[in-house]
């Protein structure tokens, strides 16, 4: 039956560059996100030292903007949505006891598009034309009348690309959360993180195009003078802010619903209890995700939408709560009673509650629409979205980093180590965040690039800044760790923790290529903690052993994804001041059209040729597999 | 995972149901769908909220569209809509040359409209409404435009999957490509059927 298909398979360079493994596809996640998370750090810093003291002038009013803008976007979205996505690709397949995502070359196409669309994005820096009008890109400010230079060009192709590969994602784990379980892996038994990544796809799904929309709208006002947001050509500006933030609120629960799933399995993990309340759990996650479509004008209380409006949308707001809250109480009675083990990963998780509940907290202070006409535009909202997205997601990207990183690539990080990244992270950024709150209530403006002495703000921005600091040495420890962890043998046997509740503990770490040898049987809910506590030492197998069919490698994403970055400068430099060849090649629209010329040829050929893969024949499927 | 087991005769009752590969592709197409539906939404909305805003002295949509063509364009999209369900029904009888000769209609019909939806373009830019005259028109082409651009993909699409089953012939790997493209096409129907409402009637009456 297992007809063998010679498959060509590479090593090196080509190999990552061709990969549809989903391990490794997560791998290449982790690192680009972790790049570009470093960027926007360095960024947050140097934002910090200008506001150290009043009146600073280490750099200019319009250099502070471009920092500002470029460390919201390139956290959002090429720090935050990638890391997620490393973790998404590196567990999910995994948890559900899969042997693979259900499309792996879209897999690889969603990678390479979001790699292109950021460097596209950060390549503004050399170009000397960085977007400068804040990551929500208001207009009329972005408009070509009052944003000359390219930046928001860059901005818009940047986040168009990299938003397509995003799209591609969401679907891809939708399906392979749908069709690709293991026998006896209900929905009801699903972990809890497969479940936030269930829901978050969904909203990805539904969020995504809308922000396509805004930003081909604002492409085309900006590139070919369309008037979508020129208010002389009869355009409108509060058009921009709805399908900006019917995209951008689903986006904030993207962003932390994923963060929720760590916090559960880490938890439960190491209090050695089942999960409090799954099924409330499911359930709130369900309605936060719900809920998090029917409040996108709580960002525009200020705007003069109308009592009525702002009444509704502050208290489908503050409904939000109500799940959120099941979820904290949930969390707490986890550990309630539990044998708890406050290894790093679980420092991190716990110090994630009482930080996410002081931004709950202020979310629920700004969502009352009265209230919200003093915080607007202060640092109380800096301070609250930072709590949430900081002291909430990327907490809880630690705490899973920590807790997954045997899984993903053998070795155990540094215990020491690690307590020691976590403690200097969490207080600095306690230290950064916490004062911020009162700073916006004493008026302090938000993106505003200096401020005056005798204000009161002097001192509190001046702890602000030390706490900065902090975080970043905290960085500095967490890759310092990762160094040293990666000079050790891989010694990670399958269940390191030796606590481990769900599937991804069942098998070899890192896991192999094909996974699973055998599909596991999944008889409740914790499948491998089920088999523990009845006396079984591994998963019943569903199948016996025979020949793994696998996915060829390929180069067309990688190809595909070039053809759009090409296609991205031909569109943004058609009006350009060059002279001769160059400004004929793109002023004609030439580069722009083989760009995409590029891209729909790789999907001719994709279409045309047959992918016929190739098997692992049962000799092969021994001990160890995939190379970190 | 056998989905590569080639065929040894009979193809299954639902091809593109037979592998999980097919099933994978079918539900993912669905979903990409909603998501369009999003995507089409959103365009609805900005369209809907700056359809008044002609400008002085531009040609306003009573001015501008001449309803019978669009009818014609109408009646030629509906249509290849049905023979697209005919080319799948024949899939499921697996009769790969009506299917093929359906598709070939499908393509055809859809051409026509694509044609029809260019002249009007051009009429319209003749009248003066260019694509930067208004936020009317700017909407107004962007909707539509997007619209067309998926019909052109389609036909796109769909010729090269005519060519694909011409030469491999109906199998388990092939059936999905041309389900999916059968539901794209009629989502893009779908869409239409609300640009001539939206748009077109309302744009003439109201």
């Amino acid at each position: 039956m297992a007809h063998a298909h010679p498959v060509k398979r590479y090593t090196g360079l080509m190999d990552w560059l061709t990969t549809v493994d989903h391990k490794k596809i997560g791998i290449l996640y982790l690192i680009a996100g972790g790049f570009f998370f470093l960027i926007g750090g360095l960024e947050a810093l140097l934002i910090r030292v200008q506001l150290w003291k009043p009146l600073n002038d280490f750099v200019g009013a319009d250099t502070y903007n471009e920092l500002l803008t470029m460390h919201g976007t390139t956290m959002i979205f090429l720090a935050a949505m990638p890391v997620i996505f490393a973790m998404m690709n590196a567990i999910v397949p995994l948890q559900i006891g899969a042997r693979d995502v259900a499309f792996p070359f879209l897999n690889a196409l969603g990678f390479w598009t979001f790699l292109f669309g950021g460097l596209l994005l950060n390549l503004s820096w050399i170009a000397q034309a960085v977007p400068d009008a804040g990551w929500t890109s208001y207009l009329p400010l972005a408009s070509p009348t009052y944003s000359t230079h390219k930046g928001v060009d860059y901005y818009v192709l940047g986040l168009q690309i990299a938003g397509i590969g995003t799209l591609i994602g969401g679907i891809n784990f939708l399906v392979t959360i749908i069709n690709m379980r293991a026998p006896g892996m209900s929905f009801m038994r699903m972990p809890m993180f497969t479940w936030t990544v269930f829901i978050t796809s969904a909203l990805i799904l539904f969020a995504f195009p809308a922000l396509t929309v805004g930003l081909v709208a604002l492409m085309f006002d900006r590139l070919f003078s369309a008037n979508f947001f020129e208010v002389s050509g009869g355009g409108n500006t509060v058009l921009w802010e709805h399908i900006f933030w019917i995209f951008g609120h689903p986006e904030v629960y993207i962003l932390i619903l994923p963060a929720f799933g760590i916090i559960s399995e880490v938890i439960s993990t190491f209090s050695r209890k089942r999960l409090f309340g799954y099924s409330s759990m499911v359930f709130a996650t369900v309605l936060i995700g719900f809920l998090g479509f029917m409040v996108w004008a709580h960002h525009m209380f200020t705007v003069g939408l109308g009592p009525v409006a702002n009444a509704l949308f502050s208290i489908a707001t503050m409904l939000i709560a109500v799940p959120t809250g099941i979820k904290i109480f949930n969390w707490i009675f986890t550990m309630w009673g539990g044998s708890i083990k406050f290894t790093a990963a679980n420092l991190f998780a716990v110090g994630f509650v009482p930080t996410f509940v002081m931004g709950g907290v202020t979310g629920v202070m700004l969502a009352a629409a009265p209230a919200d006409f003093q915080y607007h535009d202060s640092y109380f909202v800096v301070a609250h979205f930072h709590y949430v997205i900081v002291g909430g997601l990327v907490l809880g990207l630690f705490a899973g980093l920590h807790y997954w990183w045997p899984k993903m690539f053998g070795r155990m990080l540094n215990e020491g180590l690690a307590k020691l990244t976590f403690w200097t992270f969490f207080i600095g950024f306690h230290l950064t965040f916490f004062v911020q709150h009162f700073l916006g209530l004493l008026g302090m403006p938000r993106r505003v690039w200096t401020y005056l002495d005798g204000l009161g703000f002097n001192t509190m921005n001046l702890i602000s800044t030390i706490g900065a600091f902090l975080m970043g040495v905290g960085t500095i420890l967490f890759i310092i760790n990762i160094i040293v962890t990666a000079a050790k043998p891989k010694t990670a046997g399958d269940d390191p923790w030796e606590d481990g509740r769900t599937l991804e503990w069942s098998i070899p770490s890192p896991a192999p290529e094909y996974n699973f040898a055998q599909t596991p049987l999944v008889r409740g809910y914790d499948a491998l903690w089920k088999e523990k506590m009845d006396g079984n030492d591994a998963m019943t197998p569903a199948e016996p052993i025979g020949p793994i069919h696998m996915p060829s490698p390929s180069i067309l994403p990688f190809l595909m994804s070039l053809g759009l970055f090409i296609a991205g400068y031909g569109f943004m430099y058609a009006e350009n001041e060059w002279t001769g060849i160059m400004h004929d090649l793109f002023a004609s629209h030439a580069v722009a059209g083989a760009g995409l010329l590029i891209t729909l040829g790789c999907m001719v050929v994709r279409s045309l040729k047959d992918d016929h893969g190739f098997h692992i024949e049962p000799d092969e499927i021994t001990g160890k597999g995939v190379k970190a | 995972m056998s989905a590569h087991s080639h065929l040894d005769g009979q193809l299954p009752h639902e091809p593109e149901r037979a592998t999980l590969e097919g099933r994978n592709k079918v539900l993912g197409f669905w979903l990409f769908l909603g998501g369009e539906t999003v995507l089409f939404g959103t365009l609805f909305s900005a369209f809907l909220a700056l359809r008044d805003q002609v400008g002085d002295g531009n040609p306003t949509s009573q001015e501008l569209f001449k309803l019978s063509l669009v009818a014609i364009a109408t009646v030629l999209l509906l249509t290849s809509s049905l023979t697209s369900v005919f080319a799948i029904q024949a899939m499921h009888r697996n009769q790969v040359k009506s299917m093929q000769l359906w598709l070939i209609v499908t393509v055809v019909l859809g051409l026509g409209f694509l044609g029809l939806e260019i002249y009007e373009f051009f009429h319209y830019v003749h009248e003066g409404h260019k694509f930067s005259t208004s936020a009317f028109s700017s909407s107004f082409y962007t909707l539509v435009g997007f619209h067309g651009a998926h019909v052109l993909f389609g036909i796109v699409w769909i010729s090269l999957l005519i060519g694909q089953v011409y030469r491999k012939g109906l199998t388990v790997v092939t059936a999905p490509k041309v389900y999916v493209a059968g539901m794209y096409w009629h989502f893009i129907d779908v869409v239409w059927v609300f640009i001539f409402t939206v748009v077109y009637l309302m744009g003439k009456v109201g």
